[in-house]
């Protein structure tokens, strides 16, 4: 059997994510890579999916997308516990995960497709007329894996404690996940959230800041400094962790500690390092790409730049 | 012109936290949101009696309102409450996102709206809410007229799924509604038939409407009084059977004249059924410090201005 093959079976296997590590295992042995390389392979599919999404509509967001497909692929691959295959709105045993920077759409809804909340052909019709997939996430079509709109910034973590403790209130030992992008910390509501989640010891969420120093019209440094990051959290009253958002071992292993670090009476943040555009050489390093999609000369040097691991959409 | 019974005088607020109290002693997935304004709202005793159900976020609307969002997802039904300006105008932009949007069943609760809050003045009298609210798709949107209505009202939207605006008031009103009323979403209450005209009012103005119907009759007008508690979605029916027998229409809220419940009105007449209309409402101005009977008379809410626009209302039949 072709590699190509066996991956897909990898990935729908993996995609159950019910705690079959063994069944995972077996596997990635018979096609002689780790769960680190397949996790990696992943990611390049997700970043094959941005690009040509995309380039499919000429518009939407490449740059954060690109950045937050390693740390998304893991998520959703790797740590959370959700079940894909029988989506619920309101779930009663499993984690939460809250995207409040919602124009990095391109990247989850390539990894919900990818891990099976809905199929990958659906990816084609990203931002088109009538399609699930608009450009900023909504529940208003009913999209597999999405549980509240965002787009507009700064709304998600607040969102994100209002889960958490809900799931106090119902006995449920399952954790939210919320991702913010770095700009997006200038909004205020922001830290209307963060305060509330130290004070009311919300310590079954795992906020992630994508760290990237970038934002539409700039580097957050000449926007708006967003000063010593760590520091604020700090003084907020939060635990704060960091990572490299492109080290598939360093995000499973900070995620865990993240993890072994909840119910501790802190909120727990993780300023993920990311690079915007990462994946695709002429995009990284700029802002530029921020909003832009790539038309099709350059489309075609992107994906020569992210091989086919999983098979395109 | 019927009698219409008063039982006391209540502020209206105090009935929505008698049933937020009930709602917590029936409903366990009740919840409940405060933006530092627990006394205010009349949250107090739901807060001492189920603290672990009582959300105290501080003053920070807009995370309040992302919160109560975010607790749908675990089933749970959360009321927010604070005064219908940080209910709305503060946090529309999080209202619209995350709960209209998105559909969540979260229950804006808001109280101290329009000019009856009083003294302390244009800051804080929202008289733009009920406009903003009903311009967003999938809200419902309902303003009480007494204490036993909103008291009910809070009791019926829990059961409701899907956002609701709830807007109530600070002072000390008539409570004439009955004690035992089913509170239906999207049904007017005809207070007293009549041929003359037909006065669709809403919130506090009701009352106002029913004294205006008094004076009316001294002067031989048989007014028709609708109290129309929910203005989205709006009785149609109710509305267009009453202007078909009265042939006039007069409107009176709380609210400024654009986008309110004459607003609605009007645009329900000129689709379906154009005749003379006169709507009293604040008209594009700002509130200011007074007390509450004092600002219904300068803006032009009590039932004086009622009579006269029924008055002016029938000259144009």
């Amino acid at each position: 059997m072709e590699v190509k093959s066996f991956l897909f079976k990898t990935y729908s296997i993996l995609s159950t994510n019910d705690g079959q590590q063994n069944i995972k295992l077996n596997f990635a042995k018979k096609v002689f890579m780790s769960e680190i390389e397949v996790l990696e392979r992943t990611a390049v599919q997700v970043r094959r999916d941005i690009i040509r999404m995309v380039n499919g509509v000429k518009s939407g967001h490449p740059g954060g997308s690109l950045g937050c497909a390693d740390f998304l692929t893991c998520l959703f691959f790797k740590i959370m516990k959700h079940h894909p295959a029988k989506f619920q709105m309101n779930p009663p045993d499993e984690d939460i995960f809250i995207l409040s920077n919602g124009h990095i759409s391109p990247a989850y809804y390539s990894v919900l497709a990818r891990c099976g909340y809905f199929s990958i052909k659906e990816l084609g019709t990203f931002r088109k007329l009538h399609s699930r997939l608009q450009g900023h996430p909504s529940v208003a079509e009913n999209t597999p894996g999405v549980r509240i709109a965002s787009g507009s910034l700064g709304q998600g973590l607040s969102v994100a404690i209002g889960a958490a403790e809900a799931k106090k209130l119902n006995s449920d030992k399952n954790l939210v996940y919320v991702l913010m992008g770095d700009g997006e910390l200038e909004e205020g509501q922001v830290w209307e959230a963060a305060m509330y989640a130290s004070a009311k010891k919300v310590d079954n969420l795992i906020a992630v800041v994508d760290y990237n120093g970038k934002q539409i019209d700039g580097p957050t440094d000449k926007v708006l400094s967003l000063g010593n990051l760590k520091a604020k959290w700090q003084a907020f009253d939060w635990e704060v962790l960091e990572m490299d958002g492109h080290n598939i071992n360093e995000l499973i292993d900070t995620l865990n500690l993240a993890k072994s670090r909840t119910n501790k009476q802190k909120p727990i943040v993780i300023i993920m390092k990311t690079e915007m555009g990462m994946g695709v050489d002429f995009m990284m390093g700029t802002h530029k790409w921020h909003g832009n999609a790539p038309n099709d000369e350059q489309t075609r040097i992107a994906l020569a730049q992210l091989t086919e691991t999983l098979g395109d959409y | 012109m019927k009698e219409i019974k008063i039982f006391d005088h209540q502020d209206t607020r105090s009935g929505f936290g008698a049933a937020l109290l009930e709602l917590g002693r029936n409903n366990k997935n009740v919840v409940a949101l405060c933006a530092d304004l627990t006394g205010s709202l009349k949250m107090d005793a739901f807060a001492a009696e189920f603290p672990e159900r009582f959300f105290q976020v501080g003053i920070a609307e807009a995370n309040m309102i992302g919160i109560a969002a975010g607790m749908t997802l675990g089933g749970k039904i959360p009321f927010t409450g604070t005064f219908a300006n940080f209910s709305t105008g503060r946090v529309y932009d999080q209202i619209r996102q995350a709960v209209a949007y998105s559909n969540k069943n979260v229950k804006i609760c808001a109280s101290h709206a329009g000019v009856t809050l009083g003294e302390d003045g244009a800051t804080h009298q929202i008289l733009e809410d009920i406009g903003l609210m009903k311009m967003l798709p999938n809200m419902t949107v309902i303003n009480t007229c007494d204490y036993n209505q909103t008291k009910a009202a809070t009791i019926a939207i829990a059961e409701h799924i899907g956002p609701v605006y709830l807007r109530f008031g600070r002072p000390k009103v008539p409570n004439f509604t009955a004690p035992d009323q089913s509170f239906i979403i999207g049904k007017a209450n005809i207070i007293n038939e009549g041929t003359d005209v037909s006065i669709f009012a809403t919130g506090h103005l009701v009352w106002q409407a029913i004294d205006a119907g008094h004076k009316l009759a001294e002067i031989g007008i048989n007014a028709e009084i609708i109290n129309i508690h929910t203005i989205k979605p709006l009785d149609e029916e109710a509305i267009l059977k009453s202007i078909s027998k009265t042939k006039c229409v007069v409107t009176a809220e709380e609210h400024m004249r654009n986008g309110g419940l004459g607003d609605s009105i009007a645009q329900l007449m000129a689709r379906k059924l154009p005749l003379p209309l006169e709507m009293v409402a604040v008209d594009d101005r700002f509130g200011q410090s007074g007390t509450p009977d004092e600002l219904l008379v300068a803006y032009g809410l009590d039932a004086e201005h009622i009579v006269n626009a029924v008055e002016k209302a029938i000259r144009r039949k």
